[in-house]
């Protein structure tokens, strides 16, 4: 045989060699449907966007080969792995690494290989099937220009032992090189990675089995790598991460030693080799190299103190015996504040001159923290922490640094942010501001309800590279739209950011970017905004990135011309015709107990807690899952958790200190329906009308039998003679947040000022639950028998409902007008209505309360021009305030 | 006649030069490019130079003669563009076979000429196959980048056509050329291996990609050596360059193929790059001092010229191998 030494040599864009000093070749593993549940429902949702998000995260991060798996039962495999390679194909910083066609249907790998330029791995084929197949396909696989990953599988099974494995692995070996003549090294053997500890005497040597083949591939089959998925390796552990990384490393290091040079690892389930305790290592190794009879057991037993121990690792402080330079960076990167301080007064001292300690020593330690970040290693909560302790650290230094008169060094840019004017929310701002600070950006953030004059005069006078505009109420759109033209105007050129929850990417597209000709970007989340101000400002190539978004922009415009020109709308009669009917003759309306207004002040905010619904807590710190598995969540349950406990402890001096006053007001009242207006009576005689709430009515044309609805059919009409009512309320859990947030602002503290906001929204959500309970159950009283958990409540299975203006089922903001007038909700509780008629405090809820137990929630869609006539009419409105209102719903005429 | 890879090993080989730049002196009006086979054509064809085989053969034949002449060893057919997908055009799909067959057969003719005059140097003809006017890995509309123009199977069965036709119109090598998309060439290079497998033949395979631009890559954005590892699994008879760069700005590129493969290199520049108007006036002497640097560098086995070259160029690169030894190869991993 030859022993012509030959290496692996794989290309995306640029080339990937594998030598014997290669280090480990990492595949990215998580654009694998069949691995990530995320990945899946991103490529099954056509969001594409995002799953390249994750491939190019994945490369960012340091994988030199991203595995793509696309084999699920719902998706066309094929159509998808072709998209997705070719979406692969157009960006560059992807495209740079090879491409591993996972599959386990050859058509798919077959349609992989037929859209690579590069030289690609096949993940895999094998015996399983036969010799004539697996010829065949190795023979096609050559033709085409790939590597192989061939499995220790045959026709009699998985190779589940040491001589199972290398006797298939010879044989695959001998077919590929002698009958396919197959290139020697472009063969990749997966010797089957299955887990220790199991309990089962059979299982024992799985670990050391596929470490001995590896051995024996790699002295025996010239040229051959070998990979796999290195977590199997430690399944029965899940749940107890410490062990399971301690089981990596081990299980890596001797794998490695033995030959192992690709594989699929998980970068934050390791534990770094020598970092493991004695104790652990010593039983790890007996596991993973079946030292000893009792290895199982004694793993067992030390693993449920390694879990008492974590949490006890909270307070080892053995890193302070490090030097310097780590325990500032690992202050960094825990968020630990304690400390800063006193090592940047030890650094400044070492220093020729204070700013070099922010110049190197912290700029050091934030790096760190940017590449984990970038690499998915750390989630937001974790990098706002170490904002925290970032800016601690410098505001210690700023003074020195006066007195020494030495300028702040370079920063990468400056990003105006403001809310726009009319908005109070800025939670996704500050975070925005933070993270981009993080990454060494200065930020001239202008706070809240910003007018568009101060934003373009601040702009020019501090002379910014960016402008960031955030909002969260839908009138905030058309001030975005405004500010836009602005720029366009007066001939700006700086990019313009989007961002905040009723942004879009649509919106963006179709309303904001034809305004102004320089780049406009929507940027969907706080982490995105470091890559797209870097890509904007990166003079070398931000100019393809700036067409590229204008031409994605207008495809985006052209789908939506097309796609709002097919939609087809009924008139506003015939819409009437077919509204949401309900039998009054035999509808139960239950009398409320109560009739009239209820102001309740300084409500115990620890009978909210239990009302909280914390699943959009998590979201606001873009950790996505449902709460509470999301604590327990692999990739962010630690995150989750440790935000968690952050949360409560934040709570818990709220309530003990009384921080937030919760004040509420609501009313019962007489009403009937006239038409698509509910009228609402100054008494029971019903002969004098208080206020009017003027309700929209869906007009997308439905599918035959769905009625187009109105809140107005939830309420008996008039000329029926039944007497029927509504309610309407507002709650605030939000006095005393500005001045919190402010004075943690004050103390370089953003991840607490983020906190108390964050808190302050849900509590004013779960006060609306409350307070809708109580009147379901008490005031109103029509559900004097509901027991409901807090699950069910947010999952809205009461009766009745209580939509608030500005959302789906209502989304006129004015009818808050109404609110206000007919609950005195300025007079009696202090909520104040913005220009853009957002409420202030933020955290604040408003709403109707409609009690039929046919009442439900919809979407209003898209309205037509002749509803929006009929709608100023009703409220007495010109023609163009009613479109300016009612803008986001306007339908193309 | 020798077998190109023996005469490889011991000397340089001369490619010819531009086709097209020689056809436009010719001058040829509408009604020449039709001729009498296709003067009733429903379609303008003008300027489809690769159906002069079979209109104006005798021109075709002279440009060969005259490139043979200035001490070519290998000529290419004219039939850059005639595949399926790149005659789709001139909808002239249908003749693809015989603008094939045609065109190598008169080249074969011109060069079996010369080698009966002098046996001692032999004369080969590349079929030509150009990279067609689509590509497989880049999308044509800005606004959908996962949109793709034609397929892998498109062109694989485009370039089965044609690679067929040169071979029975009696080509010698087969020189898949200008290659701006790695994935195009892999569709050619698939195709010629399922001929080479059904007929049982071994016919060379000369491959040339072309960089685009200063940063090294291709079109499709591949590195010189990504390129090189992407088509490193048929066996090659050369791998190169040409098109796009004049001979100076293609020299670093070449280097990187010389020292990462051991394979064979071939190199056809363009005189220079294109001036103000699109015209290409590196002149003969210009061009070949530039040459010269690749042999003082002992870069290349094979050498030629592309867009704007002339027999004259040619004939100052021909006279100047002559005192060169070709690359020698050594073992790379």
């Amino acid at each position: 045989m030859k022993t012509e030494k030959k290496y692996l040599k794989l290309s995306g864009l640029e080339p990937l060699i594998i030598t014997p000093e290669s280090n480990f070749i990492n595949v990215g593993e998580r654009t694998n449907v069949a691995g990530s549940r995320k990945f899946l429902r991103l490529i099954k949702d056509e969001k594409f966007d995002e799953a390249l998000a994750i491939a190019r995260d994945q490369v960012d991060g340091g994988a030199q080969i991203i595995d793509i798996n696309m084999d699920d039962g719902l998706l066309d495999g094929k159509e998808a792995m072709v998209r997705f390679m070719n979406l692969i194909a157009a960006e560059p910083d992807i495209a740079r690494v090879p491409i591993m066609i996972d599959s386990s249907k050859w058509e798919i790998i077959e349609a992989g290989l037929q859209v690579a330029q590069g030289k690609c791995v096949v993940n895999s084929i094998s015996l399983k099937e036969g010799e004539a197949q697996f010829i065949e396909h190795a023979k096609k696989i050559k033709m085409y220009g790939a590597a192989v990953i061939v499995m220790a599988f045959d026709e009699v099974g998985q190779a589940d032992n040491y001589k199972r494995r290398i006797e298939i692995a010879q044989r695959s070996y001998n077919i590929l090189v002698n009958i396919v003549h197959f290139p020697s090294e472009d063969i990749i053997f997966d010797l089957n990675i299955f887990p220790v500890a199991t309990g089962m005497d059979e299982h024992k040597r799985n670990a050391i089995d596929f470490i001995e083949a590896t051995r024996w591939v790699r002295e025996n089959l010239p040229n051959a790598s070998v990979s796999g998925g290195v977590s199997n390796v430690s399944f029965s552990f899940r749940g107890n991460d410490a062990v399971r990384e301690a089981m990596h490393s081990v299980f890596l290091y001797h794998a490695i030693k033995a030959g192992m040079n690709i594989g699929i690892v998980n970068p934050t389930m390791l534990e770094v080799y020598d970092e493991i305790p004695k104790d652990l290592l010593e039983r790890v190794e007996d596991v993973i190299l079946d030292r000893r009879e009792d290895a199982t057991e004694r793993l067992l037993d030390f693993a449920e103190s390694v879990i008492s121990t974590t949490k006890e690792r909270k307070v080892d402080l053995s890193w302070r015996e490090k030097p310097l330079q780590d325990r500032i960076t690992h202050s960094l990167v825990k968020g630990l504040d304690e400390f800063i301080v006193e090592d940047v007064e030890e650094a400044r001292l070492q220093a020729d001159k204070p700013i070099e300690v922010i110049e190197k020593n912290l700029m050091i330690g934030m790096n760190v923290v940017g590449d984990l970040f970038g690499s998915g290693k750390m989630f937001l909560p974790q990098v706002v922490k170490s904002a925290r302790v970032m800016k601690r650290a410098v505001a210690y230094l700023l003074p020195f640094i006066e007195l020494d008169k030495g300028g702040l060094s370079e920063s990468n840019g400056k990003i105006l942010l403001a809310t726009v004017k009319g908005d109070v929310h800025d939670i996704g701002k500050n975070i925005v501001g933070v993270v981009l600070g993080c990454n060494n950006y200065d930020i001239v953030d202008l706070g809240v309800m910003v007018a568009p004059e101060k934003i373009i005069q601040a702009a020019k006078d501090q002379n910014v590279d960016v402008i960031g505009l955030s909002g969260l109420i839908t009138p905030s759109l058309d001030e975005m739209v405004y500010l836009a033209k602005e720029m366009e105007r007066q001939n700006f050129e700086v990019p313009l950011l989007i961002g905040g929850a009723t942004t879009s990417k649509a919106h963006t597209a179709v309303k904001i970017d034809p305004q102004y000709k320089n780049a406009v970007v929507h940027v969907h989340d706080a982490s995105r905004a470091v890559t797209v101000v870097g890509d904007l400002l990166d003079k070398r190539k931000n100019q393809k990135y700036i067409s590229d978004i204008k031409a994605d922009y207008v495809k985006v415009r052209e789908g939506f011309a097309n796609r709002s020109s097919k939609k087809e709308f009924l008139t506003l009669d015939e819409a009437r015709k077919n509204k949401f009917k309900i039998d009054w003759n035999s509808a139960n309306i239950a009398t409320p107990n109560f009739i009239g207004t209820q102001v309740f002040e300084d409500v115990d905010l620890s009978k909210l807690v239990d009302y909280i619904d914390w699943t959009p807590f998590f979201r606001t710190w873009e950790l996505a899952g449902k709460f509470p598995a999301i604590l327990t969540d692999e990739v962010v349950g630690e995150a989750a958790s440790n935000l968690f406990r952050d949360a409560k402890i934040m709570l818990a001096k709220v309530l003990d200190e009384d921080l937030l006053t919760a004040k509420a007001v609501f009313g019962i009242f007489p009403a009937n329906s006239v038409e698509d207006d509910i009228e609402v009576y100054n008494s029971e005689s019903r002969d004098s009308v208080n206020v009017k709430f003027v309700t929209l009515r869906q007009q997308l044309k439905k599918k035959e039998g769905i009625p187009s609805s109105a809140l107005a059919d939830f309420i008996a009409p008039k000329e029926k003679g039944i007497q029927d009512y509504v309610g309407a309320f507002c709650v605030s859990t939000g006095f005393g947040t500005a001045e919190l947030a402010a004075a943690f602002e004050k103390d370089h503290d953003d991840y607490n000022s983020i906190m108390i906001k964050a808190l302050a929204d849900r509590l004013a959500e779960a006060f609306a639950e409350y307070l809708h309970k109580k009147v379901r159950t008490e005031y109103w009283g029509y559900a004097n028998a509901e027991k409901l958990s807090n699950e069910e409540l947010i999952k809205e299975n009461y009766k009745g409902i209580r939509p608030a203006p500005g959302y789906p089922a209502c989304p006129d903001h004015t009818e808050k007008w109404t609110i206000w007038d007919l609950l005195s909700v300025k007079e009696t509780i202090g909520v104040e209505l913005t220009d853009s008629l957002a409420m202030w405090p933020a955290a604040s809820v408003s709403g109707y309360y409609f009690a039929n137990e046919q009442a439900k929630y919809f979407g209003l869609g898209k309205i037509r021009e002749d509803q929006v006539k009929d709608f100023a009419v009703r409220k007495n409105m010109n023609l163009d305030e009613a479109k300016k209102w009612l803008n986001p719903n306007l339908a193309d005429s | 006649m020798e077998d190109i890879r023996n005469v490889l090993k011991n000397k340089i080989l001369v490619l010819d030069g531009a086709m097209g730049t020689m056809i436009q002196q010719y001058k040829f009006t509408e009604e020449d490019y039709r001729g009498e086979k296709f003067k009733d054509f429903h379609i303008s064809v003008k300027g489809n130079n690769d159906m002069l085989s079979i209109t104006q053969p005798k021109a075709i034949k002279e440009i060969h003669a005259k490139y043979l002449e200035a001490g070519a060893d290998i000529i290419e057919t004219n039939t850059f563009s005639s595949t399926t997908v790149a005659m789709a055009d001139y909808e002239m799909e249908d003749f693809v076979y015989e603008l094939n067959f045609q065109s190598a057969k008169i080249a074969k003719e011109v060069a079996d000429e010369f080698t009966a005059k002098n046996p001692d140097k032999p004369r080969f003809v590349a079929g030509s196959i150009g990279p067609t006017n689509r590509t497989a890995s880049m999308s044509p509309d800005v606004n959908d980048p996962g949109f793709r123009a034609v397929t892998f199977e498109d062109l694989r069965k485009a370039y089965k056509q044609q690679a067929e036709a040169l071979i029975d119109g009696g080509v010698d090598v087969l020189l898949v050329e200008t290659v701006f998309d790695t994935l195009n060439a892999k569709a050619a290079l698939f195709a010629i291996e399922e001929i080479k497998s059904e007929r049982n033949i071994d016919i060379p395979i000369m491959l040339s990609g072309t960089i685009t631009d200063a940063s090294g890559r291709t079109l499709s954005g591949q590195t010189a050596e990504a390129f090189l590892i992407s088509v490193s699994h048929i066996p090659l008879l050369t791998v190169g360059f040409n098109c796009a760069l004049g001979a100076k700005q293609l020299t670093p590129h070449l280097e990187v193929l010389a020292q990462k493969s051991d394979l064979k290199i071939s190199a056809h520049p363009n005189a220079g790059l294109p001036n103000a108007f699109g015209e290409y006036d590196e002149s003969p002497e210009m061009m070949a001092g530039q040459i010269k640097e690749y042999l003082d560098k002992s870069l290349i086995n094979i050498i030629g010229g592309c867009c704007g070259t002339t027999p004259a160029h040619i004939k100052a690169i021909a006279d100047m191998v002559k005192e060169y030894k070709p690359r020698m190869v050594a073992k790379v991993n």
